[in-house]
């Protein structure tokens, strides 16, 4: 089962092509206020990260995940099933 | 920092839009002539955006049927069907809407929007999944909300994502209702019902059909897509709406399963709810028998839809994926989307504005809904309105963005 800290380098990989040049990813960034992303690219963003690690996030948990952290911490439990 | 401070930035917005003179999400209809036309802002304007699809809020069988019921069981229920019980005319209505779909279950809810929260929360609650088209109607995710279930999205008509989903489920998909449309409101796309319908079998789902805007429009019988497409057997529920084809409000759900029926006893949008009132289940019941017995409506619908769809192509403007009578011309921004659509009401043709966050994609459209009633000059004057624009007159598309013939996928 893929840990936290496995998950984490794979997220930043996968956010990196939504991020403006030369911004510097990290565990505290707020994925809509510092990305700057719109609903449409939030929706964009999710389905690359569901295809990438296989899982689906269900919409109920959506209003908790504000950071990559967050979004990490749901990545890791989906994937424990 | 008060509760209404959440609201600034939507007097902002409104604001703005009325600097432009009018604000398109508050039209008042000053005055209903016919099915097909109104008085808006003084003037006699050509109604092509009301999904008034068979044109039957005038029928004089419907008119008389609810003046009848009016005289006879009064102006209202003043209540709920399980509190104060239900009029014999709720249980005829329902009898029959389950007979025009041959199902033995039905259920008539009080409005559209109440038979989807209705429906979809007592069917999947917690520990259930849904799994819901990314296209669909508000009704639709506040009714899974409403429910408790987990919601996941699928891309829209995307069966292959839809099959991924259920595989990331295991064993769950047996706990698993997918909600499909059967025409798509906005763009007028249609969902792919036969292969939803062989991956739903695959996974052992269930899957219910939204019909509001194809019930009298698609199949050999107006009963929507999963008549055309031939799987009404494998469909598990049906929900729809009177407020459109059949030119009443309410709505409904049909299914062929019996513990359908328990659903009066679990559902709060069914039970904490005034029933329908006497005229507007008489005058459903009135245009139930009508679009069984006038089929020539649904001819004259197509007929419209395809003249209208032709025109608009022909014009340079993008439109939704297919014919059929919801026809969204697609603007390439929300100034002037707002343009074109004021000018085309200045020319008496009043359409839908539809901007995002309410499209798909962020697409800025405007909305035509086409209707039986429409006549052959009504059609031609809304095309010249449109052409009018597309010319290059008060706005103009520039070249880039007109692709005769092109479609959204």
């Amino acid at each position: 089962m893929m840990s936290y800290s496995a998950i984490l380098p794979q997220l930043f990989d996968t956010l990196k092509p939504f991020t403006k040049p030369g911004f510097q990813l990290k565990e505290q960034t707020e994925l809509v206020a510092e990305l700057g992303l719109d609903s449409l690219q939030v929706m964009q963003v999710l389905l690359k990260i569901e295809d990438h690690f296989d899982i689906s996030i269900p919409l109920n948990n959506l209003p908790n995940i504000r950071t990559v952290k967050d979004l990490g911490e749901e990545i890791e439990k989906l994937l424990k099933g | 920092m008060s509760l209404f401070d959440k609201f600034l930035p939507i007097q902002e917005a409104r604001n703005e839009l009325l600097k432009s003179g009018v604000n398109p999400f508050h039209v008042t209809v000053e005055k209903i002539i016919s099915p097909t036309e109104a008085i808006i802002n003084g003037r006699k304007t050509i109604l092509v955006g009301t999904n008034n699809y068979l044109g039957l809020t005038f029928h004089p069988d419907s008119i008389t049927a609810a003046q009848q019921a009016l005289a006879q069981e009064g102006t209202g229920t003043t209540g709920s069907r399980m509190a104060n019980g239900s009029f014999a005319s709720h249980k005829a209505l329902e009898k029959a809407i389950a007979d025009f779909y041959g199902a033995p279950y039905a259920i008539v809810f009080s409005t559209g929007y109440q038979a989807n929260l209705g429906v979809l929360s007592a069917l999947a609650g917690p520990g259930d999944t849904i799994l819901i088209d990314g296209d669909s109607h508000a009704s639709i995710y506040d009714g899974c909300r409403l429910g408790g279930a987990e919601i996941i999205r699928f891309k829209h008509n995307n069966v292959v994502d839809l099959e991924k989903r259920l595989r990331r489920l295991g064993d769950r998909s047996y706990r698993t209702l997918i909600v499909v449309e059967g025409i798509y409101s906005m763009l007028g796309d249609r969902a792919p019902l036969a292969e939803i319908v062989e991956v739903k079998k695959k996974y052992g789902a269930t899957l219910i059909v939204d019909e509001a805007h194809s019930l009298g429009v698609l199949g050999q019988h107006g009963r929507g897509l999963a008549e055309e497409t031939g799987v009404e057997q494998d469909v598990d529920c049906i929900v729809g709406t009177f407020s459109k084809s059949l030119g009443s409000t309410g709505g409904f759900g049909i299914s062929f399963h019996p513990e359908f029926e328990l659903i009066r006893y679990t559902s709060r949008p069914y039970i904490f709810t005034a029933s329908p009132c006497p005229s507007v289940v008489a005058s459903t019941r009135a245009t139930i028998r009508i679009i069984q017995t006038q089929p020539e409506l649904r001819q004259h619908l197509w007929t419209n839809s395809r003249n209208l769809y032709e025109g608009l192509t022909k014009s340079g403007y993008i439109l939704g994926a297919e014919v059929g009578p919801i026809i969204a011309a697609m603007v390439p921004n929300k100034e002037l989307a707002l343009t074109m659509w004021q000018q085309l009401l200045e020319n008496g043709i009043y359409v839908n504005l539809m901007i995002p966050p309410a499209t798909p994609n962020g697409e800025c459209l405007l909305r035509c809904s086409v209707s039986a009633a429409h006549t052959h000059k009504q059609i031609e004057k809304i095309i010249a309105a449109f052409a009018d624009m597309s010319h290059g007159t008060q706005t103009h598309i520039s070249p880039a963005h007109v692709q005769p013939g092109a479609t959204l996928n």
